[in-house]
This record gives C-alpha cells, sequence and structure tokens, in this order.
C-alpha cells in the first residue's frame, strides 16, 4: 500500500519528468541468480526503474561472459537508450564495450569493474569493501571506547577479494584504538555451516569468557555463529558483541532480537545512483564521475530493524 | 561368531593407531583438547566436536563403502544432501510437522539413489558418469526447491535432528552410531555382506552364482541416498535453514576419502564399515587440528593435503612391507616367514 501511494504522490509530482523519461529503455545484463543478494540487487534495480518509468530489458546470463556480451549485442541491436552491466568477471570487455561506444550507448557498471580503458564506460556504481571493514572496525572501537578487547574474526573465502578488502579495511578501522586486538582469525567461507563450526572451535580454543567481540565478513557466518555462542551458554550480542557486513534479512532480525549488535549494508540499490547519473547525462550532458560509490551505512539496534526485516525479506534475498 | 571381535580389531587397528596419532596432534597445539564439561544441557569440549561435525561424512560413508564394495562409486551424495535438506525445509515452512519433513527428505533420497541405482544396474552406465548426472543435476533441483535462497525454519522439532541433544549428546552423534551399528550389523550378521563383497570382486560369476545382481546394486544406491538425506537433513537442521548452494559441497569427496582411509579398495570386494567410520573420524580431527592451530587460513588445505598424504603413505602395501622387512631382519626376530595362520581349517590351504 504505502509503496504504491508513494509511487503515485512521486508520479502526479514529477509528471513531466516521469513523461520524458518514460521514452528511455534501459537494458539491464545481470550476471545470473548466484546468492540472495543479487536476487535482491535485481528486484531493486526493476523497482528503480519502473518508479522512474523506465522501460527496462532485463537479461539473465546465467553466470556465462559470452552470454552477457550476447545481452549487450542485442541491446545495441534494439537501440537502448543505455545500459546497465553487472560483469561476471573482469576482463574481456573491451570490444564489446566499443561496440556500444561506437552506438553512442553509455555503459553503466553495476557492482563490480572490469579491466578496460574507462573512456569505454560511463561510470561505475560500486561499494568500497575496504570501507565496508572500516566502518566495521570504528563501531567496535568507539563501542570500547577505550577498554581492551579480544576479537575473533570469521574471514571470507581464502583469497576472495572481498575477504580481502573486508580485513583490510577492520584492521585499519581498529587500528587507532589501544586494546584491540585480532587474537583468533579464521576463514567461514561465507557460509553459515562453516561460520557456526568455526565459531565453536573458537570458543573453545580461547574460552568463550575471552572473546569480547566477533567479526564477521558476511552476515550469513555471523547467523550461524550466533547459534554456535547460544550452544555454548553464552549471550550473544551481550558477552559476546558481534559485527558483520552486508545487511541481509536475517542480520536485521538479529539486531532486533539482541543477538547480534551492527551490520554494514551493501545496498543493493546499486541501480538507483546508476540511473540518476544517465538522467543527468541525458538532461544536460553532465559527465558523471568514473567511480560512484554506494553507501555503506551502518545498523545498529537504534534502528527499527523489525520494521527493516520486513521491508528487506521481499526484495529476494 | 566369536571370531567375529578379534578380528574386527584386527582389521581396524591401523585406524585406531592413525586416529590416536592424529588426535594426538590435537593435544599438542591444543593441550585442553580432551577436556569435557557439561554445559548448557549439552557435553561440550573438542572431543565432541568432532564426533558432532564428522556426523555428515559419517553419514555419507556408511553407504559410499557399500557402494564402494560393489565396484561403484556415488559422486551425487554431496547434491543429495542439498536437496534432502531443501526439501525438509520447504515442507516445515509450508506448515507440515518435522516427521513428515523428515520422512519427505528421506523419501527424495531413496528417489535420488533410485535414479542412480537404475542408470548403474539397469542401463548399464558406468557409476562415476552415472552418478555425476546428479552431483551436477542436483544442486540446481535444490535450488528450484528453495528459489535460491537460503529457507530459513524455525519448527523446534526439525531444529533437534541438528542442534539438540538426546541425554546430552548432540543428536547427530547419536543418529550416526546407531545407523553405522545397524547398517554394521545388517550386513555382518546375514550374509548381505559377502553377497555385495561377490558382485564387487565379480559380477558376472556373483550372477551366475545365483545373486540376483541387479535388485542388490540397486539397494546399495537406495542406501547411498539414504544416508545422504539424512546427513542433509542434519546440516539443514543445524543452522535452521537450507543453503542449496553450500551444504554438502565437495562432501562426496571427503566421503570417498573416509572410505580410503578406512582401507577399502576402490576397486571394491572386501568392505569394513566401522573403518570407514573410523576413518571418517580421523578427517574431522584433521579439520580439528587445522582450526585449533590457529594458523592463517592459506594454510589450511596444504596442512589437509600434507596430514592425508602422510595417512595414505603409511597405509600403502609398500610401506607396510618395508616395515615388516626392517623388522624381520632386525637381530633380535627370526628371519622365518610368516606360517599360515593356525585357527585355519586344515581344508582351507588347498584353495
Amino acid at each position: 500500500m504505502n509503496v504504491k501511494a508513494t509511487l503515485l504522490a512521486s508520479a502526479i509530482a514529477l509528471t513531466p519528468f516521469a513523461a520524458m523519461a518514460a521514452d528511455m529503455t534501459i537494458g539491464f545484463s545481470q550476471i545470473g541468480s548466484e546468492s540472495g543478494w543479487r536476487a535482491a540487487e535485481t528486484t531493486v534495480t526493476k523497482q528503480e526503474a519502473e518508479k522512474r518509468g523506465i522501460d527496462l530489458k532485463f537479461a539473465d546470463a546465467q553466470q556465462k561472459q559470452e552470454n552477457q556480451i550476447k545481452a549487450i549485442r542485442s541491446f545495441i541491436a534494439q537501440g537502448v537508450d543505455a545500459i546497465l552491466l553487472a560483469p561476471v568477471v573482469a576482463t574481456g570487455w573491451d570490444e564489446v564495450l566499443e561496440e556500444a561506444s561506437d552506438a553512442d550507448i553509455p555503459v553503466v557498471l553495476l557492482d563490480r569493474t572490469v579491466d578496460a580503458p574507462d573512456s569505454l564506460y560511463l561510470t561505475a556504481v560500486t561499494s568500497d569493501l575496504v570501507h565496508e571493514g572500516r566502518v566495521a572496525g570504528q563501531w567496535l572501537a568507539d563501542e570500547m571506547a577505550g577498554e581492551p578487547c579480544r576479537i575473533v574474526e570469521l574471514q571470507g573465502t581464502t583469497g576472495s577479494s572481498p575477504a580481502i578488502d573486508r580485513k583490510k579495511g577492520f584492521e585499519e578501522g581498529i587500528a587507532g584504538a589501544d586494546g584491540l586486538e585480532i587474537v583468533r582469525s579464521q576463514t567461514g567461507d561465507f557460509t553459515r555451516s562453516q561460520g557456526k563450526v568455526v565459531m565453536e572451535s573458537f570458543l573453545k580454543a580461547e574460552g568463550g569468557e575471552n572473546i569480547c567481540a566477533l567479526y564477521a565478513h558476511n552476515d550469513d557466518m555471523a547467523v550461524g555463529a550466533i547459534q554456535a555462542i547460544k550452544e555454548a551458554g553464552l549471550k550473544p550480542g551481550e558477552d559476546i558483541k558481534i559485527v558483520a557486513i552486508d545487511a541481509v534479512p536475517d542480520a536485521h532480525l538479529a539486531i532486533a532480537n539482541g543477538e547480534m549488535n551492527a551490520t554494514i549494508e551493501l545496498t543493493p540499490n546499486m541501480a538507483g545512483p546508476a540511473l540518476d547519473a544517465l538522467e543527468a547525462y541525458f538532461a544536460d550532458g553532465t559527465a558523471p564521475e568514473k567511480w560512484i560509490q554506494t553507501e555503506s551505512k551502518l545498523f545498529t539496534s537504534e534502528d527499527d530493524n523489525q520494521a527493516i526485516y520486513e521491508m528487506k525479506k521481499g526484495l529476494g534475498y | 561368531m566369536s571370531a567375529t571381535t578379534p578380528s574386527l580389531l584386527k582389521r581396524i587397528t591401523p585406524q585406531l593407531i592413525i586416529l590416536a596419532v592424529v588426535l594426538g596432534l590435537n593435544v599438542l597445539v591444543f593441550p585442553d583438547f580432551f577436556d569435557v564439561s557439561f554445559r548448557n544441557g549439552r557435553i561440550f569440549g573438542n572431543l565432541v566436536d568432532v564426533f558432532n561435525r564428522g556426523a555428515p561424512v559419517a553419514l555419507l560413508c556408511i553407504g559410499m563403502t557399500l557402494v564402494i564394495a560393489t565396484k561403484g562409486i556415488d559422486l551425487s551424495v554431496g547434491a543429495v544432501m542439498a536437496i534432502a535438506g531443501a526439501t525438509a525445509a520447504s515442507l516445515v515452512t509450508e506448515g507440515h510437522g518435522w516427521g513428515t519433513a523428515l520422512i519427505g527428505a528421506l523419501a527424495t533420497g531413496l528417489l535420488c539413489g533410485l535414479w542412480n541405482g537404475v542408470l548403474v544396474a539397469v542401463l548399464r552406465i558406468q557409476p562415476i558418469v552415472a552418478t555425476l548426472v546428479l552431483m551436477v543435476a542436483g544442486r540446481g533441483i535444490a535450488q528450484l526447491i528453495t528459489e535460491g535462497t537460503i529457507l530459513t525454519f524455525n519448527n523446534e522439532g526439525l531444529i533437534r535432528l541438528g542442534a539438540g541433544t538426546v541425554l546430552g549428546i548432540p543428536t547427530p552423534i547419536v543418529i550416526w552410531l546407531a545407523l553405522g551399528t545397524l547398517a554394521t550389523l545388517a550386513v555382518r550378521r546375514t550374509a548381505l555382506g559377502m553377497l555385495i563383497e561377490a558382485i564387487g570382486v565379480n559380477e558376472a560369476s556373483s550372477r551366475l552364482a545365483g545373486i540376483n545382481s541387479r535388485v542388490l546394486l540397486i539397494c546399495v544406491y537406495l542406501a547411498s541416498g539414504l544416508c545422504a538425506a539424512l546427513a542433509g537433513v542434519i546440516v539443514a537442521a543445524d543452522i535452521k535453514g537450507a543453503d542449496a548452494n553450500n551444504a554438502g559441497l565437495w562432501l562426496e569427496l571427503d566421503a570417498i576419502l573416509a572410505v580410503v582411509i578406512g582401507g577399502n579398495s576402490l576397486l571394491g570386494g572386501r568392505f569394513s564399515i566401522v573403518a570407514s567410520l573410523i576413518g571418517a573420524l580421523i578427517i574431522q580431527s584433521v579439520n580439528s587440528v587445522i582450526l585449533l592451530s590457529g594458523m592463517p587460513p592459506e594454510f589450511n588445505l596444504v596442512i589437509k593435503a600434507l596430514l592425508i598424504l602422510a595417512i595414505l603413505v603409511i597405509q600403502s602395501p609398500k610401506i607396510g612391507h618395508l616395515i615388516y622387512m626392517l623388522r624381520a631382519s632386525g637381530p633380535e626376530s627370526l628371519p622365518e616367514r610368516p606360517k599360515p595362520a593356525p585357527s585355519k581349517a586344515p581344508g582351507d590351504s588347498t584353495s
């Protein structure tokens, strides 16, 4: 109901603008359904396009680059106004991007970048993984306010760029605070079950009462770890503070239940800033910056997590 | 049957020694390894974790041992776990009870087993290829069931199967010990085990000897599917959600490894479920060493590979022969050849 009302209101308020945008056709080449987050990104992109009255042509590449290249070529053939691309890999895009550039169709990259000259795309909208880690680290440093804290860390898949960057960012975030140290760090492969298994071993190796905080590179591992902490007879969120990244619905639920303390959002709304940039570009030709950084918003128990959970649940996470 | 216990003990001695050594390594990196306490209504300790976390592989290797004894292999067990977990989760989220969910999941496992069994036994497709089909397709099926998300649930009965306790002992431990005992009794107290071994040694002659090899082959794949389904339900219940992408991922390899560490030949024939189960415990103990050592995660797979390599080298027949020769050439021992076992009946030697 609410959404409808807002849509109606914005449609009335922005009638001349919406009428102009209604002519716009945009192609969106999505990687595929590799994770809940990506499903949410697809949903939000469709919502954002609908809100602006844009005709969105959606192509699911099923994790294959050749499908994405085919989709882009077909978008060019259809004469779309712009293309959104969430690239599955970083390399091998030069040729197809040149074709788009020759056809004067601007391309905006979503949530990942490519190894191609930046003249070949309009802009890239991504989050800053290091920054996300830094926000998590700073939150914990502020929370401890000078008191010492022994931290255990659940890393993402070894060698993956989110794992490397979120670790680096967190270490930067706690660098200024005395007494904060990471005593154990092990990979939980970004999964719930490994998060739980590794947390169990942390609890035994360090002793649950000697662990003051847990930092997990994603919410899924934190949710698994919460169960391990409960089974060990401790109170997650109180005895052990928990901060993680992504802000998936289940993390909001855990914060609402007092079992988790903070999560940093990796927003699925990459399309919003991208479409804003495109609209500005078409309106008066202002070229955006080559990199648009999305906000890494911090959610704590001060937010209405139950409401956010209800809202995010329907996005397909 | 009085001879069973000593001969079983002799059969699993190498595995027991290896398990003791790996557990010793655990104590080395973490001195309080054997501490077991009672906390929050359950026994709590690293050794308990080894038994609890080893449950999925232990369950898988029960079925896998039987399949491998027939000279087959079942690569689909990891995917079947994902399908069964997804089935159970979707049934409880639709409002069914945990009993229905469990039965539904096990039925799905049996169906997967039947598929594999028919491909192998009736259509005569090589087991490694036949089960590869479901290994690849299964995860997709599981994702169709969960619609690509982690399907979470709050059904207490189902959660108890993975995260609950029976008399203070985590349920998964009770389940795999019970199923292991049941399977061992079923194959050793009846002729079933021998018939399975006969198929593995020579299927054509076993058929000529009157064994209905087709039905028996389908049955071992059914058993494997059932074990995998149970493991899948436990894994899903443990995290209160079915993760179609990751549940049971690569566990088929751990299960095969457990069977091999258990001293069973991949070429079929004689098998021991007990030895395979100890193999599963050895693998989990190796994982435990890695977690407790506090080494950076970049070393995980290398350490695991080195330990597994060491275990397999020690078990290799060549090394066994070498050790025997070294002992035989020692100054104290007599340089005589091993005699036939004295307990053998006189007629046996003429075979």
